[in-house]
């Protein structure tokens, strides 16, 4: 399986998008999955249109991208976290 | 690393704005009378609340994080505002009709990216703790506000007695 690339963005790429990135960081980790995260601004994805397999976002994005969008509020909320890493994780392993 | 910055000046209860815009203005007009943050901080965190909203429905009030980029700030600091009534705060990551009531904001200037990672994680667990954020809003004492937030977030936090 080639590694997945997996981007994970905010509006800043300073708070939120940490917190999420730490987040996936550990369900890699937990999951023994080789991933290459990306931890950006939400505006630099466009950057990655050719590489990357998911992008994981507390922004709000009207772009369409070629690979899966999983909303990451659930991390900050901890309202449906479960849901969410069963999303991501769905993606990782395909 | 520096130390993040929170002192009762930048504690405000009872905030009577009834706009976002309104909030953002007095929380990062007070920062940046104190030199933790630049002139240009309070525009920047206003654009950056309309383009990327931080307002964050919880399972107790809603809260707001809004922050901006590093080179508008001097120095890390959290700035907390409890809200008199709640004030309408656009949803993270949702529509952009999507809003909700937030009585609880807490500005971050962060002045290094990908940091403080510790912190922001202990700040978002104490958004999953109802009862605190309840507490928050009811709290008139700045000095018990910043105790609970210094216990909730484990810093001791620079800044004044």
């Amino acid at each position: 399986m080639a590694k997945k690339q997996v981007l994970v963005a905010c509006g800043a790429g300073i708070a939120t998008s940490t917190v999420v990135n730490s987040a996936i960081e550990e369900m890699v980790k937990e999951h023994q999955l080789d991933v290459d995260i990306r931890q950006i601004k939400i505006a630099e994805v466009s950057a990655y249109t050719d590489t990357a397999d998911l992008l994981v976002t507390t922004a709000m994005t009207k772009k369409e991208f070629p690979f899966p969008v999983i909303n990451a509020r659930s991390f900050l909320t901890g309202i449906g976290t479960e849901e969410t890493k069963k999303q991501i994780l769905n993606e990782l392993l395909k | 690393m520096r130390d993040i910055y929170l002192d009762e000046s930048i504690i405000f209860l009872d905030l009577q704005e009834k706009t976002k815009e309104d909030v953002l203005s007095v929380m990062g007009g007070k920062l940046y009378e104190k030199g933790l943050v630049k002139a240009t901080f309070i525009d920047a965190i206003i654009a950056r609340e309309r383009e990327f909203a931080t307002g964050l429905p919880t399972k107790g009030v809603s809260v707001a994080i809004p922050h901006t980029d590093i080179e508008h700030v001097n120095q890390k600091t959290i700035s907390v505002g409890i809200l008199k009534e709640p004030v309408a705060f656009g949803v993270m990551g949702g529509g952009p009709e999507e809003t909700t009531p937030v009585q609880l904001v807490f500005m971050l200037a962060m002045d290094e990216t990908h940091s403080q990672l510790a912190l922001l994680q202990r700040l978002m667990q104490m958004f999953q703790d109802a009862d605190t954020l309840n507490y928050l809003c009811r709290e008139k004492n700045k000095k018990n506000v910043r105790y609970l937030i210094e216990s909730k977030l484990d810093v001791a936090f620079k800044g004044g007695e």
